[in-house]
């Protein structure tokens, strides 16, 4: 069966993640939001090891730590005068640190260290599939309800807020969400790269996009691309498959500045 | 003038608001009626955007309280930058916050003069075009408060005139209430139906004949700022 490959679910588990990733990355690049995510990943590690102490599947330990973390961070920053980029940086790096001396302590366990930090596509299971494809599902219907008050919070938070919108409470759900795609990518991408998966094609699509929408479809496309080539130079070259794939997304970025650009906005006018 | 009868949108009771120990604005008062052109106008630093914020509830007042009988708000906020990496047409800014027909955004953009730029994206447009396009965004959700913080700043002098006057027949047309934030006296003085006079609290306040000659309007903005005022009501007339 199609599922029995582990290389099949590796490229169907790695599609799935650059859907749910594409308008989830748009607003990481929106609001500014690459640290936040950053820590959110890092704060992970700590989530993968109590995934191992209880036996329980990482992406449902990595999940509830990782919102915990998010819904700290979204409370702190607005009651501390701190500013929030020391304190992503405080939190980002105390967390890892965590993850790292939990990790260490359970010497009993043997992880796959490498495989943790950058991804592994042998680790993907039948399991692995059905929790990013109906999860990954659930999230981007719910991003989608959300998704007025998101963006127009993203523009202007108090236009959004006096005229009946609740940009607050769309930002929260937002930020949990995006701990859930951190908890469901871990496998493929690893802890230290999932922020790129995010943010390359976002980026890259904001190159050549006029409008939220088409950006986010773009990026959508740069991603599964870019984890098709990377499986494949995965497999072929027996490398990490995050970095791989983090690789063919940037080379489709570099392509996104080269006169192509003007090729492709040409047509849309 | 014509306050026979208006159903009050906005009342203000004593509100203020605290940060860090200093009061930003305090003892606030006022109430706005349908139809009625309110102007807020004082030095920096006197609270201007702050009241305004305080009236959308985007700040919740320390003391006091604010009773908003309407939901349909439109706000022109004074500092508004968007972030170059979100690709957004002016059409798209349009529909930011309701669900618009393509008719009556072009509607919108065409009353503030801009209806050519309505597929331009809007880091492209010029700090002026901006504040128009702002402008026709609220305009264009149809509200019954619409209020304006600055809403002319980076327009060029004759286009000033226009969008006050403009902002003048929007709010008889929608027979919509309007605070107004202004620094310019000359506008305020022609047009709008009460003035408050704002630092830290109401210096003073009344309609625009009767604020010209209050001595708190006098200290505030000077003799000669009062003097000039007052000939000057029918001056926009023949302006453009």
């Amino acid at each position: 069966m199609l599922l029995d490959d582990f290389f099949m679910r590796a490229i169907i588990a790695g599609i799935g993640i650059a859907i749910i990733a594409g308008p989830f990355g748009c607003f990481v690049v929106w609001k500014r939001l690459s640290y936040f995510g950053e820590t959110l990943s890092h704060s992970s590690l700590l989530g993968v090891a109590l995934g191992y102490i209880f036996s329980i599947n990482i992406s449902i330990t990595v999940f509830a730590i990782s919102s915990l973390v998010a819904i700290l961070l979204f409370l702190l920053n607005e009651k501390t005068e701190l500013n929030s980029d020391s304190l992503l940086g405080l939190l980002s790096h105390s967390s890892l640190s965590i993850g790292l001396l939990v990790v260490g302590y359970l010497s009993y366990i043997r992880f796959d260290m490498m495989g943790l930090l950058f991804g592994d596509i042998l680790a993907v299971t039948r399991l692995d599939i059905y929790i990013i494809w109906v999860f990954g599902g659930i999230f981007i219907v719910i991003l989608f309800t959300i998704w007025k008050s998101l963006l127009a919070g993203t523009v202007n938070r108090d236009i959004a807020s006096s005229e009946n919108m609740n940009p607050r409470r769309s930002e929260l759900i937002y930020m949990v969400l995006l701990s859930g795609i951190i908890a469901i990518s871990i496998k493929i991408i690893g802890i230290l790269l999932i922020t790129g998966l995010l943010i390359i094609p976002a980026a890259m699509a904001r190159n050549i996009s006029n409008s939220p929408i088409q950006m986010i479809i773009v990026s959508m496309c740069v991603g599964m691309i870019s984890v098709v080539a990377g499986l494949f130079t995965s497999l072929s070259l027996n490398t990490a498959s995050g970095p791989s794939i983090l690789v063919a997304a940037l080379i489709l970025f570099i392509i996104s500045l080269t006169p192509i650009k003007k090729l492709l906005s040409g047509a849309n006018r | 003038m014509t306050t026979e009868q208006n159903k009050i949108l906005l009342e203000l009771k004593d509100a203020g608001v605290k940060r860090s120990g200093k009061w930003l604005v305090e003892h606030i008062s006022f109430s706005v009626n349908e139809g009625e052109i309110l102007t807020i106008i004082g030095p920096n630093g006197s609270g201007k955007s702050t009241t305004a914020k305080i009236a959308l509830g985007i700040l919740k007042p320390d003391t006091g309280n604010v009773i908003l009988h309407t939901n349909k708000v439109a706000y022109v906020p004074q500092n508004l930058a968007i972030d170059w990496t979100l690709p957004l047409r002016v059409l798209d800014f349009m529909k930011l916050t309701k669900k618009i027909t393509f008719q009556e955004i072009n509607q919108a953009l065409d009353m503030t003069g801009v209806a050519s730029l309505i597929n331009e994206n809007i880091r492209n447009l010029s700090g002026g075009e901006f504040q128009r396009v702002l402008l026709a965004r609220a305009i264009a959700t149809k509200p019954e408060l619409l209020i304006l913080d600055e809403p002319v700043q980076g327009v060029d002098f004759t286009g000033e005139i226009a969008l006050y006057n403009l902002i003048n027949q929007v709010s008889s047309d929608l027979h919509c209430a309007t605070i107004l934030i202004s620094h310019d006296l000359h506008f305020v003085m022609s047009t709008t139906n009460n003035v408050i006079c704002l630092n830290g609290h109401i210096c003073c306040s009344g309609t625009p004949k009767t604020i010209v000659k209050s001595k708190e309007f006098i200290d505030l903005f000077g003799a000669s700022a009062a003097q000039t005022l007052s000939p000057y009501e029918h001056d926009h007339d023949h302006s453009h």
